[in-house]
């Protein structure tokens, strides 16, 4: 019977384990990660192995102000996490909105740049190994971002009806980690397209 | 076993009988880590019997030369089949279901970290299954019908292009693996959170059984093995909906990226599959050996040291690609190292039967033969790993009989030896063991018959993948007694099946605890309650039920 191995010794020194929101987030990257690190790997090998056009250098260009929205966007969302935790409620919905909104700023950039792309330098999945490996790494990621976006949305909008408290700190830490977790990966592939790639 | 009390022994078997609707509701909607266990073993033991089919359908082709039993395409597929169902469908199910049900039980938890994650993995899986199947009749559209995949279970560009696969069979295999890697990434993040996180008070790492940990390092391994797969299957997918060029050598895509790309999930995959047999023989074998394990620590250190290692062997699948001597160096390296983990493990394994009160249980014969076999895997692993020794080799009947002794020799054995552990557990009856060393016995001749001998034809220049072969080869014989073994392991494994049956109805009652075992499993009744246990318990040492039996001498005054 189960009673049988019970040992009642100890029971009042603490016994503390890690939370599983944030262990099972830390997998997750973890698997996420290599899914990235393949396609960045397809990316790095085709570098310059496309039989015709149009190559980088013509036709990317920095995109350095979504990027700064995409990475301050790691800064407001911590912001929005302190805010909740110390149980200020109406902070914490000005930050979430925040991040929301340069995290938006950074998706409108890419729609823009890929609209870009294709109307007027030709560029498809379907042109060359840069087109097929430049929108699978970049679409992989903006997918990302559409995730994470859609959730802080939903936290933004739990918030402003007011049901979001601080005894949801530790799911919005775990959701946080997510979102650093996509600025992360921004940080790689913006050196290994934008900078090594051109 | 004074401790427990006699009521929850003897099962009544006293509650109303109710409706099949309520019964599979019960199950469909169920949340809880033991059905949801006993459904991933229901599922893959299923998908054994279809994929064992296969096997024997091509035994039947190649037991006799210039044999026209099932035609050449047939043959594709049959060999394509039987390696995704036996890979995906078979060996990551039925070890993702043994480590559900008896994670959180082994830890003193009363569920997984995430119950609702682990019905999802579970069923997303299942449907990849059934996926995988269905494209027997909507391969080529409905009319099509036989059109199953037929590109080899590594799926080889640029057999995969739309060119070489038309029809969608090929997407069939994309997608019911992407699915299971879906299932498979969910369960192994499960299993990590719960062993970190759910813990009894009194588990530290230290004491946790080395099932759990094993299960650890297999789970972290899945992270960053899956994931490549799950990658490469995208890009796959891409290629033939999107018309990218992946892996387009028309358009400079490279074919060896894709071998690359599979390989770097192929070989740790086969870690993924094996560790989990070991933690079934680290349970196992000290308890019939009456011993504590021998060297917990390097047990744990050899586990994480083959996860690490095995992610830097994977081009030894690629030697006759032709890479850089470099490389072939680096690999032929790795994979000698890979075995001195492995053998640390063997070595402890022999040295707590050592002296032991050895009982020689169904389960135990099992275990016994599997490390013996897993020696002998291990052995001709190492010969492949020479690259020279590889050239000649790689492609042929060699390369098959040695993996499949690591996968039947090795982990099939192991996973039988767990069921005739287990299943009193699961079901509160006993399997019967005369039946068990029919079994037994029966599946090991089959198995030598089979494998031992497929060695030689390989060696002989038989190559694998080819649907049949000219009568004046030399390789009639053998493929005769290769064939032969087939039928032994298939009889066997319905012995096996009539078994479980048997006993799920008829078997003696099994009492929380017929093995006199260590780790809190035992501690509840057979079959566990939905709660697991009535009081979280709390535990001092490696073997808490140990220290329950003998107060006068427990394992916490040693360790």
């Amino acid at each position: 019977m189960s009673e049988a191995a019970v040992i009642p010794q100890n029971t009042n020194a603490a016994w503390e384990l890690p939370s599983r929101g944030i262990v099972g987030m830390a997998c997750l990257i973890t698997a996420e990660s290599a899914i990235f690190l393949i396609f960045i790997v397809a990316y790095l090998y085709y570098l310059g192995k496309s039989l015709t056009g149009p190559t980088p250098r013509e036709v990317l260009e920095l995109p350095i102000f979504t990027s700064i929205c995409l990475l301050s966007s790691s800064a407001t969302v911590h912001m929005a996490v302190s805010a909740l935790h110390q149980g200020k409620r109406s902070l914490c919905s000005l930050w979430l909105a925040a991040t929301v909104l340069l995290g938006g700023i950074f998706l409108g950039g890419t729609a823009l740049e890929w609209y870009h792309l294709i109307t007027v330098d030709h560029l498809t999945l379907q042109t060359n190994l840069f087109g097929t490996t430049y929108y699978s790494l970049v679409g992989l990621h903006a997918t990302h971002v559409t995730v994470g976006l859609l959730m802080l949305s939903l936290a933004l909008f739990f918030s402003l009806k007011g049901s979001l408290s601080s005894k949801h700190t530790g799911r919005m830490e775990v959701l946080a980690l997510y979102w650093h977790f996509v600025d992360a990966v921004w940080v790689v592939v913006f050196t290994v397209v934008y900078v090594v790639g051109r | 076993m004074a401790t427990q009390a006699p009521a929850t022994a003897i099962i009544p078997q006293t509650a109303p009988r109710r409706l099949v609707l309520d019964v599979l509701h019960d199950w469909v909607t169920t949340v809880d880590h033991k059905k949801i266990g006993l459904m991933y073993i229901g599922y893959a033991l299923i998908f054994l019997l279809i994929a064992g089919f296969e096997a024997i359908l091509i035994r039947i082709q190649l037991a006799v030369p210039n044999n026209h039993f099932v035609s050449p395409q047939v043959f594709n597929q049959l060999f394509t089949m039987h390696g995704t169902t036996m890979v995906f469908f078979v060996g990551m199910p039925i070890l993702f279901g043994f480590g559900n049900y008896l994670i959180p039980l082994m830890i003193g938890a009363r569920d997984m970290a995430f119950p609702r994650l682990n019905a999802f993995s579970f069923w997303i899986s299942a449907f990849g299954g059934l996926l995988l199947y269905f494209s027997y009749l909507g391969g080529s559209g409905l009319y099509g019908a036989g059109s199953a995949p037929d590109v080899g279970w590594w799926a080889y560009a640029p057999l995969t292009a739309r060119v070489f696969s038309p029809g969608h069979s090929s997407d069939y295999w994309t997608i019911s693996i992407l699915l299971s890697g879906v299932g498979t990434i969910g369960t192994s993040l499960n299993i990590v959170a719960t062993a970190i996180c759910m813990r009894c008070r009194g588990m530290t790492l230290n004491r946790m059984p080395l099932l759990v940990w094993i299960y650890i390092v297999m789970s972290s391994l899945v992270f960053v093995t899956i994931s490549p797969l799950t990658a490469a299957q995208i890009m796959l997918m891409l290629d033939r909906y999107a018309g990218s060029h992946f892996f387009d050598t028309q358009a400079g895509g490279s074919a060896v990226l894709w071998m690359h790309f599979f390989w770097i999930f192929g070989h740790p995959e086969v870690y993924v599959l094996v560790l989990p047999a070991f933690a079934f023989a680290n349970e196992i074998i000290p308890v019939f050996s009456r011993k504590a394990i021998f060297g917990y620590p390097a047990m744990v250190a050899a586990s994480v040291g083959i996860g690490f290692i095995s992610l830097s062997v994977w081009a030894h699948h690629m030697f006759t690609i032709g890479m850089t001597s470099g490389a072939n160096t680096f690999f032929v390296l790795a994979t000698m190292a890979i075995s001195v983990p492995t053998g640390i493990k063997i070595f402890n394994w022999l040295a707590t039967l050592w002296g032991g009160k050895i009982h020689f249980t169904a389960s135990m014969m099992f275990a016994i033969a599997f490390l013996f076999q897993f020696m002998v895997a291990g052995l001709t692993g190492i010969m492949l790993a020479v690259a020279p020794f590889d050239w000649q080799l790689s492609g042929s009947y060699f390369i098959v009989a040695h993996f499949h002794y690591v996968l039947v020799g090795a982990i099939v054995f192991m996973i039988f030896s767990a069921f005739y552990y287990w299943v009193p557990k699961m079901t509160g009856r006993m399997l019967n063991e005369k039946l068990g060393k029919w079994h037994f016995w029966l599946f090991l001749i089959g198995f030598h018959l089979t494998f031992d001998f497929m060695h030689i034809p390989g060696v002989l220049g038989m190559p694998r993948r080819i649907y049949t072969y000219e009568a004046d080869r030399g390789w009639m014989l053998l493929n005769m007694i290769v064939s032969s073994g087939a039928f032994f392991q298939a009889v066997a494994t319905l012995l096996f099946v009539y078994n479980m049956v048997w006993s799920y109805f008829k078997g003696p009652v099994a009492g929380p605890d017929p093995w006199d075992a260590w780790t809190l499993e035992w501690s509840t009744p057979s079959p566990p309650p939905a709660y697991n246990f009535v009081v979280t318990p709390t535990v001092e040492s490696r073997r808490p039920l140990w220290d329950l039996k003998h107060p006068d001498d427990p394992d916490s005054h040693y360790e």
